[in-house]
This record gives C-alpha cells, structure tokens and sequence, in this order.
C-alpha cells in the first residue's frame, strides 16, 4: 500500500462514477430531464426598434464627444451617424487584411495556393477552419463554373459569398419599445471580461437618446464594484439603478428591477448580469433562474449576448451554451475598434442563426452602434 | 465538434499500420492535421506554419522505432515541439534587490488585469512578502473601487489616490505609489493599468510612461485565454509600444483551448508565468508549460488531475479502500457514496473527465451529463438504508419504491442505478482478483464492464511504474510525461493489441 495506489484508486474510482452515472442517465431515456427549462421557451416579440434605422447618408457625420460636466446629466450623442465611424474604424481595423486580399487575387492566375492563401486570410479573421474551407471551396466552384480569372470579379464573389454567410436580410433591430403596458426587458448576458456593463451602460445612453426612459438592474452582484459600475453610467444619464446587495441574488435584483421598471412605467428595463464561464454550470443554472424570474412578470424581449471580438474559436462553444440556457436573441460584438476582426461572428450565425445586432466601437460613452453586414464584410475583403 | 488531434491523427494513421518509415506523403497529411487543430486551438496562424514546419522536418528524419506506431511518434514530436516552444521550464518571478519590486499589469480591456492583480497580491502575501496594489486604472468607470473591494478580500492595502472614472493622472499615481511603498515598507508593488487597445497611442504613450515613472522590474501582458488570432498582433503592438517581460494566462478554467499562449510565447519569446484558473482569490497557480502543450493538443491532463486527487482524497479513507480492495471485499454503495462525494469536492466531472487522456468518446455524452446526476445518485443511495447499501440484493419491489419516494425520483432510475452499480462491482472484484492493483496485468480482464469501461483504465495505466518513494517519484516524474500522453509511449512495448485500450488500439489502427 503506498501514496501512488491511492491516487490510481481515487481516478479509478472516478471512472466507475462516470459509468455508473453515464448509464444512468443513459438509462433514464425519455424520461423529461430535469434540467429542462419549462417556460422559457416563450419566443420573443420582435418589435422594430428605431435603433437600427439609421439613414446611411449621416454616415459621414463625426460624433463630438460630450465631455462630461460633473452635475449635469450627459447627452449622449445621436445614434444617427455612428453608422460612418463604424466604416471608418472597421476600415482601419481590418485594412491590412483587405489589402492581402486585393493584392493575392490581382495575380494573373489563381492557383491553389491563393486559394490556400484566401483561405488563411480567412482564418487569421478569426472565421474558423471549417467556414473558411468551405467559403473557399464555394467560391472555387463558382470561379471555375464562370471560368473567370478577373481579380476584381472574384472579389466582389468574396464579398458576396461572405455577405450570404453574415446574411443582410435577418432581422437586426432591438426590440425595446413598451408592449401590453409593460416594459420591454434586455438582458445582457457573457462570459467575463468581454464589456457587458459597459455595453449595458452605452445602451442605456443611446435608448435615453431616443428618448426613452430607462431602468437599469445591476445583477451583477459577484464582481467588486460592478454596480457601482453600472451606477456611474445611470447616474450619467439620469437613469435609475436597481441594485442589490454585494454577494446577493442577482435573480431577486433583476426581479426588483422589472418591478421597478413596471411601477415607474418606463419603456425598457435593462438588466446587466455578472460574467460568468459557460463551463460553469452552477453560474448557468443561475442565470437561467433570472431569466426566469423575470419572466413572471414580463416576458424578456432580448437576451443580448456580448462577445469580445478578439475571442477565438471558444466563441462558438459560449454562444452555443448561452443559447441553450437562456436563448439568445442577438449578439453584440465589442471591441472592434481594436485590431480584431471578430470572425467568430460568422460561425456563431452560421450555427445559431443568433445575429449580431450591436457593435462596440471603443471607449467612449456613445461607440455603440447597430450592426451592419454590408460595411463589416466590405472591411474584410477591403 | 472539433476532434482532438490523436482522434484526427488515428485516421490519418489508419492505414499506415505496419509501415516502417512515414512517406513524405503520409507526413504532409499529418502536418496538415496538425495544422487544422492547432487553428482550433486559437493558435496565429504563422505560429501554426513555423511550426508544422518544424514538426515536419523532424518527422521526416525520425526512424520508426519498434516500440511506437509512427501516430504516437508524431504527437511525441508535436507535443516536444510544444512543450519546448512553452518554455521547457517554469520562471519564477524576478524580485528586485532593493525593495520595492515593482510589478506592472498590461493588458486588453476585460483581460482579467484588476482581478489577477488581487489574484497575484494574495498569493505572494501567502509567500511571506508585503505587497501594494496601485490603482492607476483611471479609465473605467469604477475600476479603482472594483481595486480596493479586491484588495480588501485578498487583505493587502490598495493606494489609490485618484477616484478615477476619467479622473486623475495614472503616470503620476503610479510614481508616488513608489514613494508610498518605500515609506510604509512594502517590499512589492503592483500597479493595475487601464486596459487598452494596441491600437490606441494615447493610451500605449500613456502605459509608456508609467513604464518610465516606475521603472518595474517586471512588466506583465495578461492574456485572456479565449483570445484568437489577434492575440498575435496584441502581443507583438504590446511588445513594441511598452514592452513586458512575462505574460500572464487568464480564464484558464474556461474550456478554450489557449493556443494564445503558444502564439505569444513564439512571437515574443517571453515566458508565460502565471496561470489563472477560476474566480476566487486562490485560483491561480505558476504555468506549467507541459500541461498547456496537452490542453491546445486537447490530450487530458493527468498531472492537475493528480493533484486535485491528492488534495480532496483523504489518506485513510483511500488506505480503507485499498485494501478491501486487495482483500478482494466487495465494493459497497456506501464506499461508492464516500467516492463520489470526494470526487465531487475536485470539481464537475466533465472537468475532470476532461483532464484524462483519451476520453473523447466519453467525453460527447457527458456533455448531455449534468452534475446534478450526481446528486441524484447520491440522494437515491442516501435515501437506502444501511443494510441495504451493504447489500443491493436485498432490494425487493417494495423498498425500491420506497427509496425511489425518499429521494424524489422514478423506480426505474433506482433499478438502473442498482443494475449499474452490480456491474461496476463485478468490475472491481475482477480487478482485486487480477492482481490487487490498477495497471497491472489484472486490467485487460475488465473488460466485462463493457467498451467505456476500457477506455477508462487508460489514466491508471499510464501511470504504472511510479515508484511509492516521494523522491524517485520526483525523479520519474518527468519521464512519466511522455507516459501521460494518450496513444503514447507506454513504458513498456505492449505484448498484444487486445491487452491496449481502446484509445490505444484505434491509434495503431486496429
């Protein structure tokens, strides 16, 4: 008997554990999972939010910074105009690819390895191996069907076959308008670290922009200072915060949230949740509780969920866990601004057909701007 | 789903059997599986081509050894390759001469730098050393109150001058904090920087300049773990605007596979010091370039998975279990009870399951497995009376329903897990009458537990040979790596096809 043999018995044993629980549940069949979520499978209304009709003439329109008088209430920017700086840092975010691009396919033949090149760009974007393989192998078939070898035709046959993946006709407005004498309810949803309060904030603002009143619920109750946070931006905006006890159940905070939103008779009730690892089943399953919970009184309209444009292929797995606990209606991809290009998009629609319907462009308190097919996939073929 | 790379690679390698030496052919197909996983793994991709180069030219020279099948040779090399380019050792922090050392935080917006800031402060105040915490992230709204909440939990004292939210000068927060330290005789100081954009030169300027205010003798890059392809181009921008020295790999316990740190490390040529693991205080830990090699190879991590073993498993308990297990004594719902509990305590048990080598079949359907199964198992067995928990046979129709009312479930989940259970049991007293030990010749006897159950003898048989004495252990440590890959080297070339598991057989393509 030595230290060694504990340690094989303690992993053994854990295998047995799996088998016997992994049959079990096997076993179990049809009978109805526990976990299934009942009620929550109620489809949200889509209502078209005046968020995302943007005349794309203002595009040009430079954005002032409001700076920010210590006792007065901001005002935020228009949401008119942000479509053009979107263009404009998506260009400068992404150029560098396009150009790669432009320069492998102005080649007088295109041999296996442009395409093989095409193909990288690809991936370097983020898009994953699978889709990029086979937008190239699309885009092959099309090239030797037309038996053209024109560089600039098979770009704009780039352009267009990225445009169907991202798919321009799906329906990217917010829907944040009142229904039924109740208030419309978000609620932002992600891992760590990928800016759901800060996008929650900006939203807060462009929603008050368009003058609507806003409640904000900081359930986020787990990371220190989240809801003083979450308090900055209202205070900033004239917003009221409900917030709960540091530790505290962000469940009973996003109910009095809704509570709140409801007596005051706001528009929208935006609710900020605490990041948290799709891995951990613990936070999910209290997640899929505030859902819930505020679904006994007002059904959610949104589930936003913010994914960094600089994560990787682990995007997918979180989108796909976050859909399944509490079915996400739209993404927003943050950080875009910087050098990323947020790829991971792609394969998240292709798989989940979840739109993105917001960027976050940076810093500042208006880079929040609606999503826009044509000017992110222009950015990535240049 | 993706597939691991030994699940690709014995493909690949299916009808390579019994071929001497690997065709160039053969290599390039190999290479471009190695390519494909090391993408998904969120390694840049001209990290990915230098390195299927590598592995490329390497392979070629090899010749097939007796005792490999060239599938296990390759992910050998791949994983040396790795291993290497990781840093083949570990680096301590460099703490100054004259105190105070000086450590600086980069990073992206939501890498993780203000709670690794508390993370790092905690642990080097459990190593005997004094440290500060500087607020000089003066950028986001809150990010100096999220600071001193941090700092109060980890009980480390936080300077933090400025209210920030926009307000207040960073450059000079974090000179004084220098002369603050000094005067109330921290040894170590760690400065918490806004997060920014490799692309924002006011703010690159602005972290320049808090480099230059301070002087640190180590300046930080906190990578998030989940990054993608940019992580290459936020390292090289980060390298060239202000400079680190070490990286540090956040949101770890995530199930992204972290090629960033393989990307960082080849670009820049620092070293990743410090992996953070979870959300607590305490989880974080010094890199273990051997075990990242296996996470962005998505080989299981026998090592961690020791480790927790040793802290949860309580020594008498599991000397109880060793011997009525050599003693040939059945196995109880009881003990099966005792186990589970302690297992759970290490973490979920997709984790864990996780962490060992080729479980990837097992792996699909615990993905439908909550832990909350667990619990299930426990309450019915919980809700079984002593006697019956010694002995299932004496479980009638009425006592099943009985239990099945106790703990709130179907009659037939208390039979299946009932039927269950007699199997694994079956199991177990094959194992003792085998030889009285895992990963001894006993083992391939098991097999009456049916194809999973032979997958799952493959962490235990890994490890054979480790010695009892804690310092030849120490020593066999490192050989025993090898043997920790799946589908590799066992220590001893295998007599039969039919005494491997499965996950072996599939890689020499049986």
């Amino acid at each position: 008997m030595n230290g060694t043999l504990y340690l094989l018995l303690g992993i053994f044993i854990l295998a047995l554990i799996v088998a016997v629980t992994v049959k079990l549940v096997k076993g179990r069949g049809e009978l109805p999972s526990a976990s299934t979520r009942a009620g929550l499978d109620a489809p949200p209304t889509a209502v078209t939010g005046d968020l995302v009709d943007v005349p794309p003439e203002l595009a040009g329109l430079e954005t002032v910074e409001t700076p920010v008088p210590t006792s007065t209430l901001d005002v935020p920017a228009p949401t008119a105009g942000r479509l053009g700086r979107l263009r404009a840092r998506l260009a400068r975010s992404n150029s560098a690819i396009g150009q790669g691009l432009l320069a492998l396919l102005s080649g007088a033949t295109i041999d296996a390895d442009t395409w093989q090149e095409v193909e990288d760009t690809l991936i370097v974007a983020d898009l994953g191996v699978a889709p990029a393989r086979e937008l190239v192998e699309r885009l092959k078939v099309r090239v030797a069907a037309e038996g053209t070898a024109d560089p600039e035709r098979v770009r704009t046959m780039l352009r267009e076959e990225l445009l169907a993946v991202v798919d321009p006709t799906l329906d990217r407005s917010l829907s944040t308008t009142r229904e039924d004498g109740l208030p419309a309810v978000i609620l932002v949803v992600g891992v760590n670290g990928t800016g759901k309060t800060t996008t929650t904030g900006k939203l807060a603002r462009v929603l008050v922009a368009d003058g609507r009143t806003v409640v904000l619920g900081a359930a986020d109750t787990f990371r220190a200072a989240a809801a003083d946070q979450l308090q900055t931006w209202g205070d900033r905006v004239g917003a009221t915060v409900v917030r709960g006890p540091e530790g505290g159940d962000p469940a009973s905070v996003a109910f009095d949230a809704v509570h709140e939103g409801i007596t005051e008779n706001v528009d929208t009730v935006l609710i900020d949740t605490a990041g948290r690892l799709h891995t951990k089943s613990g936070l999910m399953d209290e997640l899929g509780k505030v859902k819930r919970v505020v679904e006994r009184q007002v059904p959610v309209n949104e589930v936003l969920l913010v994914l960094d444009a600089t994560t990787g292929q682990n995007g997918l797995t979180q989108a796909r866990v976050f859909a399944e606990v509490v079915q996400v209606t739209g993404i927003v991809l943050t950080k875009l601004d910087g050098t990323a290009k947020g790829g991971i998009v792609v394969a998240v629609q292709r798989e989940l057909g979840v739109p993105v319907k917001l960027v976050g462009l940076g810093e500042g308190p208006d880079d929040l701007a609606p999503f826009d097919p044509e000017a992110f996939v222009d950015a990535l073929v240049g | 789903m993706f597939q691991s790379l030994s699940d690709r690679l014995a493909v690949t390698f299916k009808n390579l059997r019994g071929k001497g030496r690997l065709t160039e052919a053969d290599i390039d197909q190999t290479v471009r599986e190695i390519r494909v996983a090391l993408l998904d793994a969120d390694v840049a991709l001209p990290v990915v081509r230098e390195f299927c180069a590598r592995v490329k030219e390497r392979a070629l020279g090899v010749e097939v050894s007796g005792a490999l099948n060239p599938a296990q040779q390759v992910v050998k090399i791949v994983h040396e390759e790795l291993v290497t380019i990781l840093g083949g050792e570990t680096r301590r922090l460099q703490l100054s001469k004259t105190p105070p050392t000086v450590i600086m935080l980069l990073g992206l917006q939501g890498a993780g730098k203000t709670t690794l800031a508390g993370k790092l402060a905690a642990w080097l105040k459990r190593n005997g050393h004094t440290p500060l915490l500087v607020a000089a992230d003066l950028q986001r709204p809150n990010a100096v109150d999220q600071l001193q909440v941090v700092g109060e939990r980890a009980g480390v004292p936080v300077y933090a001058p400025e209210p920030g939210s926009g307000v207040g000068d960073p450059v000079a927060v974090a000179r004084q904090s220098i002369d603050f330290a000094v005067t109330k005789l921290h040894d170590i100081v760690i400065i918490d920087t806004a997060g920014r954009l490799a692309v924002d030169d006011d703010l690159m300027a602005q972290a320049r300049g808090i480099r230059d205010a301070v002087n640190p003798d180590e300046v930080l890059l906190v990578v998030d773990a989940m990054i993608g392809q940019d992580a290459l181009t936020t390292a090289e921008s980060f390298m060239a605007g202000v400079g680190f020295d070490g990286v540090v790999l956040t949101k770890l316990d995530g199930d992204a596979r972290g090629g960033a740190a393989l990307s960082v490390r080849q670009v820049t040529g620092q070293p990743i010091l410090f992996a953070s693991t979870g959300e607590k205080l305490d989880d974080f830990d010094v890199f273990h370039p051997d075990r990242m090699a296996s996470r962005i190879l998505d080989m299981g991590d026998v090592l961690t998975l020791i480790e927790q073993a040793e802290r949860v498993f309580d020594a008498d308990e599991a000397a109880r279990m060793a011997e009525k297990v050599s003693k040939g004594q059945d196995f109880t719902l009881e003990d099966f009870l005792q186990q589970m509990q302690a297992v759970k305590k290490m973490g979920s048990l997709s984790k864990l399951v996780g962490m060992l080598p080729g479980m990837g079949d097992v792996k699909a359907q615990l993905d439908q497995l909550d832990d909350r199964e667990l619990d299930r198992v426990a309450a019915i067995i919980q809700s079984m009376t002593p006697a019956e928990r010694e002995d299932p046979k004496i479980l009638n129709g009425s006592r099943r329903a009985r239990i099945a009312r106790g703990s709130g479930t179907e009659v037939q989940n208390v039979n299946s897990l009932v039927e269950r259970f007699g199997e694994a049991q079956k199991m177990m007293r094959q194992m003792s009458k085998g030889g009285g030990m895992p990963g001894m010749p006993g083992m391939p006897g098991m097999g009456g537990g049916g194809k999973k159950s032979k997958g799952k003898t493959a962490p235990p048989k890994a490890k054979k040979g480790r010695s009892g004495n804690p310092a030849k252990r120490a020593a066999q440590e490192a050989r025993s790596l090898d043997d920790m890959l799946p589908g590799a080297v066992p220590s001893a070339p295998p007599a039969t096809l039919d005494e491997l598991p499965d996950e072996f057989r599939k890689l020499l393509g049986g």
